[in-house]
């Protein structure tokens, strides 16, 4: 059919234009840059366990992080798609914040909890009369594992939990009746379907997990060195730039190698009927097994994921200040003063940013981000879909974006771009772009499963009626894919709203986003400088929530939903 | 809420973002000046506009990172291209000096008014940069604490490995932060090069806490400031005491941190700032250069960047004089042999203290 | 056999099912018949054990099994979208019952073999079951819910979602292998054609109460009121009230009863005017009682045609062996003992 034909090419040529301009160019720019002739004097400290200590401690870390977080994530997701009970909404919503918040804010909200000087510590302290904290949870490797736990839990649940509302429930029914107990039910029939859903959530986590930076650095400390870590080590400290390249392309081959392993293990051939169910499945619970499971995955949930953002936010409107002098002894009490003090430029630095044109510019940012990563990866799904065998060998190249160095993708921006119309103006637009490249491949995996879960029966009932290609797509694949579209936006929204890596190398000084300024202030010493960094990160999380919380309403008319 | 809403809403935001308010257009076309500068970089808006009025100039000010990540950045960005991506780099400080001087990247330009800077800052004969403030990075202690447990503060590196000591002090990863790194620079020019590794050998048997950066060792671990961790004693700043003054919630009569400023226990950063070459341009430049080296700048700098000013008479606020301490003698090494070294010092420090 | 007794449900809030108590017996195929919505379903799901009830009682054989889990019950449901397992092939689609009970394996295959063979899909063994047709699943469906031999069968609306051509064809098939397999049956349907061909007792549900319960042809003839007869397309419905014994008041006139009603007088009630049992033309002007109608419209429907006309103000369905041209002048009327006045519910 040689309409389809040419309507695909033009399907795959706008996100592959994407990739190849923003990613592939400025990834070849700056590896050409680093191998060349000019920094060739880093080739002397080259020794092969400089790659594969970090690169074996990156894979262990990664995988271990990866199944805490299936472990808990899993059940969380079920929670939330399959039961029904007072303040299900809003702890759902308090889940799926720490995604946004960047790492110098988790590691304060750990630090407020579980830190030496932490609620937790201090509780033990007090209640066993000991001097020293007991409790020495950070700087570890089990502090890594808990703060990648507490910031990818939130994908297992969106992702994951999306497929269990559109797992048909008949299935599982079905099996009951013919003699299966539920929990048999369940892992003969409504786990293989789920299968390949998971297994991409727990790819992302996984790619996640893998080039992580900021956690490694900030909770785990100096013994721990991920690749990522390394590379930003070698190349900003040490000057060592073909060192940090070469890091980055044993990431990248692993990353390339991880996501086509996931590729082959899992095949949604059958996940076509399973997933396009639109019954409601939220139940309250009945029997005693079921209310003892959501009350403590409840309570698992409100510990793990709402206590640090509390801990942080309650933080910032407390004063421990009054008499610094008294070790030991210091006043509590009620302030807005950090919240105050936000909008003064005490300073008078030229470089002050009003707390809300901070969130302003996050907003634009994380805005346009939604559209052109849920754009770009919207289109890019349905050329997968259409792909057939060469699937396999196509996504990873539009996953890549996922495993590359934030360092070494930000240098080869800036060798590219760094010419008008990129920089003139007051309006980076390379910060949206650089979110977009990570938030494509969720919203791509996210999507892609929901195409290829609408039945063709569908389309060609349609069709068969007479309607036109388009009136087909808006009539009958929209509907369905909706909710994995609105899934996309909330991802991309809440992405770029935390990024910092690529906003403060890319950032123009006068339109800083919020986890700059808060960076800025967390960055110097003092009572002030400290509180307001809490005061912004507060400011943070309400504005995500608030986003999030938008994003999830949008409806088509008449249309039921979540 | 609907997605007409929401489309609505993003081009709303959209238009919000194209419609900021313009900093003013004169009648001749100011001509721009781009500085690039590491990330705690800071000037007073007051200064910047009186500055761009003067000479009719619009400054542009770009952020690099910390101090290695734009360095690095400009090295990169100006290979092989005619113009440099700015005009005016700042933040370029002795431990990098040689790394950037050989790279050949500036225009050496003497102003008027180095004449009145003492000669220990001006690291560069060459003056492709000038020097623009000092920082010392020295330990700083919690005061509070030292006086409850009645402890004598240590008076030199060496006392720091005494058993009294043990387990009280934060130090950060040379690798991965600059206070760190200046912090080992100094304990090698103290000890020299075949004695400071054990020296650090002797802090890690006292129990030495090591993190990655200066966030985590200032606001997690130490116990004078607002994250009120457990060890006394961190490596940051000789301006920081300042700041807890100046930034407290309520009003102190002094600081609750202090400096130990004996002799070689502290690290002297020198800031320095140079002209790119083949900048387009090339006179304003120089006339912002004059500009940082001016009374007016150089006053500013302290309560902007918590640094000091090269230039002597400057006054410093109040707050400073009475909250930080200026130490007589800083460690000091030679930025050659800096740079021929320090790779391989990281790596020693890091095998020692890490591995 | 089993029994439900008083099942009250309700559903967001609202009561569904309002205290329905019935019987099935050994063999007997019972149709649950109701419109949409009316919790026919439910009710299934209920004696399933996928739903508990709000109060009521599920008893099989005299025993209470009102607390045992639902693969415990022993009872074959088959699902309105079929609900086969898409990544399993037919045969092990077919299989999974005997499976979780535990057969050895020489047994299943033994039974999934005779299954396919009474469905004749001997050769589809290995397919999967996304590649089948709907009447393809259909049968598989079946024979799944079957094979594991239970104790009871409840089918939802097992033709709903077939094209009507298949539905035709597949009623006789369904009937006979329900009929064959001796099994009680709960059929549950909105369709008054499959019910009418399938069941030996009908059970109409409306507004949460089980309105009437009967065979078929007691319900055809005698319907509790006029819900059900509307329901079951039973004819024209023309309210009316009673005046007198045996006398109804209604808009085409004062008409007199035969047969004595139960309803009190002076109360409403629906007068049925069967279709097939009117008089036309000359025969009607024999009637002590009969209508002038003028014809409005005529189909043609094979044995007769079915013509509409308007007696005053009232349309009726009448069937007639020939065909009236619309606009002709047509007297009608019914028998006295054709009449029947039904409660309103």
């Amino acid at each position: 059919m040689k309409r389809a034909r040419s309507r695909t090419w033009l399907l795959w040529l706008i996100p592959l234009a994407f990739l190849l301009y923003f990613f592939y160019q400025p990834l070849l720019a700056i590896f050409r840059q680093v191998f060349s002739e000019r920094f060739n004097q880093g080739w002397q400290f080259f020794t092969w366990s400089q790659i594969t200590q970090p690169l074996l401690f990156t894979l262990w870390q990664a995988f271990l992080s990866t199944l805490l977080t299936l472990l808990i994530g899993l059940p969380a997701a079920w929670l939330f798609s399959r039961f029904d009970f007072p303040g299900r909404k809003g702890l759902r919503a308090l889940s799926l914040l720490p995604f946004i918040l960047p790492t110098v804010v988790v590691a304060t909200a750990f630090n407020t909890l579980i830190g030496p000087r932490g609620w937790l510590n201090l509780i033990l302290m007090d209640l066993f009369n000991l001097s020293n904290p007991p409790l020495n949870l950070l700087n570890s490797l089990p502090a890594i594992l808990l703060a990648h736990v507490f910031y990818n839990t939130s994908i297992i649940i969106r992702m994951v939990g999306n497929s269990l509302t559109r797992l048909n429930p008949h299935y599982e029914e079905a099996a009951r009746v013919l003699n299966a107990s539920p929990w048999q039910a369940f892992r003969e029939v409504s786990l293989p379907l789920l299968l390949p859903s998971i297994l991409g959530a727990s790819l992302l986590v996984f790619l996640f997990d893998f080039t992580s930076f900021g956690v490694v650095l900030m909770l785990g400390g100096p013994q721990y060195a991920t690749l990522e870590v390394e590379i930003y080590t070698q190349a900003m400290s040490r000057f060592n730039l073909p060192m940090a390249g070469l890091l980055s392309v044993v990431q990248l081959a692993f990353t390339l190698l991880i996501t086509l392993l996931q590729n082959r293990v899992s095949s949604p051939r059958y996940g076509k009927a399973a997933l396009n169910s639109e019954r409601k499945t939220l139940r309250r619970p009945v029997s005693r097994k079921q209310k003892a499971f959501v009350i403590l995955m409840s309570l698992l949930l409100l510990i793990l994921f709402v206590s640090p953002v509390i801990s942080l936010v309650s933080r910032s409107f407390v004063t421990f200040e009054a008499a610094r002098g008294e070790r030991g002894e210091f006043e509590t009490g009620f302030t807005t003063r950090y919240y105050t003090e936000l909008f003064q430029n005490r300073t008078g630095s030229i470089f002050y940013t009003n707390p809300l044109a901070a969130i302003r510019n996050s907003l634009v940012y994380s805005v346009i981000t939604m559209l052109v990563a849920t754009t770009m990866g919207f289109l890019t799904a349905y050329a997968l879909s259409r792909a057939g065998r060469f699937r396999r060998w196509l996504e990873p190249f539009f996953m890549l974006p996922l495993g590359a160095s934030a360092v070494i993708l930000g240098l080869g921006f800036l060798i590219t771009f760094n010419r008008p119309p990129w920089t003139s103006g007051r309006f980076p637009i390379l910060i949206p772009i650089a979110h977009s490249l990570v938030a494509l491949p969720f919203v791509v995996r996210t999507i892609l499963p929901a195409i290829q879960g609408i039945p063709n029966s569908l389309r060609e009932v349609a069709r068969v009626m007479g309607a036109k290609p388009w009136r087909v797509f808006y009539e009958v694949d929209l509907p369905i894919l909706l909710r994995a579209v609105i899934v996309s936006l909330a991802f991309s929204f809440t992405i770029s709203l935390g990024e910092f890596g690529a906003s403060s190398f890319l950032a123009n000084a006068r339109t800083p986003t919020i986890p700059v300024t808060i960076f800025r202030y967390i960055s110097q010493p003092g009572a002030l400088n400290y509180g307001q960094a809490l005061a912004m990160s507060t400011l943070l999380l309400i504005t995500s929530a608030a986003g999030s919380l938008l994003i999830e309403k949008i409806r088509l008319p008449g249309e039921e939903l979540f | 809420m609907n997605k007409t809403h929401l489309t609505l809403l993003a081009v709303l935001i959209l238009l919000l973002a194209a419609c900021q308010p313009s900093t003013g257009t004169p009648a001749n076309q100011p001509q721009t000046l781009s500085i690039m500068t590491h990330d705690s970089f800071s000037m007073s808006a007051e200064l910047v506009s009186k500055f761009e009025q003067e000479n009719n100039a619009s400054l542009v000010f770009i952020q690099g990172g910390d101090a290695g990540s734009s360095l690095n950045r400009l090295i990169l960005t100006s290979v092989g291209s005619p113009t440099p991506e700015v005009d005016v780099f700042y933040g370029l400080d002795n431990t990098f000096l040689s790394r950037a001087l050989e790279q050949d990247l500036f225009e050496p330009y003497q102003p008027d008014a180095l004449a009145a800077i003492p000669d220990q800052f001006k690291l560069d004969p060459t003056f492709q940069v000038v020097p623009i403030n000092y920082g010392d990075v020295c330990i700083n202690y919690d005061k509070a604490w030292f006086a409850d447990n009645q402890l004598s503060l240590p008076s030199s590196l060496e006392e720091l490995a005494n058993p009294q000591y043990a387990g009280l002090l934060v130090v950060e990863n040379p690798a991965t932060s600059s206070p760190g790194l200046s912090f080992m620079l100094a304990s090698i020019a103290h000890f020299g090069e075949d004695g400071w590794l054990d020296w650090w050998q002797a802090l890690k048997d006292n129990g030495v806490t090591i993190v990655s950066d200066w966030e985590t060792a200032y606001y997690t671990n130490f116990s004078g400031s607002s994250g009120r961790g457990p060890q006394p004693m961190v490596v940051s700043y000789a301006s920081s005491p300042a700041a807890e003054l100046i930034f407290a919630e309520t009003e102190l009569s002094e600081s609750p941190t202090a400096s130990l400023v004996a002799p070689g226990m502290c690290w002297r950063q020198v800031e320095f700032a140079g002209i790119l070459k083949n900048t387009p341009n090339l006179a304003l430049a120089e006339k912002f250069i004059d500009f940082m080296l001016s009374q007016n700048f150089q006053e500013d700098v302290p309560m902007q960047m918590f640094v000091y000013p090269v230039l002597p008479d400057a006054l410093l606020p109040e707050d400073f004089v009475t909250a930080s301490q200026i130490p007589e003698n800083t460690a000091s090494l030679d930025s050659e042999l800096i740079a021929a070294n320090r790779d391989a010092w990281v790596n020693q420090w890091a095998d020692l203290m890490i591995n | 056999m089993l029994r439900v007794e008083e099942i009250y449900k309700d559903y967001d809030g609202k009561p569904l099912l309002r205290g329905i108590t019935f019987e099935v017996g050994q063999g007997e195929l019972v149709c649950l018949l109701g419109s949409s919505g009316s919790g026919k379903s439910t009710m299934l799901r209920i004696i399933a054990g996928l739903e508990d009830p709000k109060s009521g009682k599920v008893c099989l054989d005299g025993i209470d099994i009102s607390q045992k889990p639902t693969h415990e019950r022993g009872f074959g449901l088959m699902f309105q979208d079929y609900a086969l397992f898409p990544h399993r092939s037919v045969a092990e689609n077919i299989a999974f019952g005997l499976r979780m009970a535990r057969l050895p394996k020489s047994e299943i295959d033994i039974l999934v073999r005779k299954a396919l063979e009474s469905i004749h899909m001997q050769d589809f063994a290995a397919r999967p079951v996304t590649e089948l047709s709907g009447g393809e699943q259909q049968r598989v469906a079946l024979a799944r819910a079957l094979a594991p031999d239970p104790r009871l069968l409840m089918l939802d609306e097992p033709l709903g979602a077939l094209d009507h051509s298949l539905r035709t064809e597949l009623l006789k098939d369904l009937r006979k292998r329900l009929h064959d397999s001796q099994k009680p049956v709960i059929y549950v349907t909105h369709d008054q054609e499959e019910a009418f061909a399938l069941a030996d007792r009908l059970l109409l549900l409306n507004d949460g109460l089980l309105v009437q319960e009967g065979a078929p042809e007691t319900v055809f003839n005698r319907p509790a009121n006029a819900w059900v007869a509307s329901f079951l397309g039973l004819g024209n419905l023309v309210p009316g009230k009673i005046i007198d014994d045996g006398r109804v008041e209604t808009a085409l006139g004062l008409l007199e009863l035969q047969t004595q009603s139960e309803i009190e007088i002076g109360s409403d009630c629906v007068l049925l005017l069967r279709p097939e049992d009117a008089l036309l033309g000359e025969k009607a002007e024999q009637l002590a009682h009969h209508l002038r109608a003028i014809v409005r419209d005529s189909v043609f429907q094979g044995e007769h045609y079915r013509l509409e006309v308007l007696a005053g103000d009232t349309l009726l369905q009448v069937n007639s062996q020939y065909d009236i041209d619309p606009g002709q002048p047509l007297s009608l009327g019914w028998l006295q003992n054709a009449l029947l006045c039904l409660p309103v519910s």
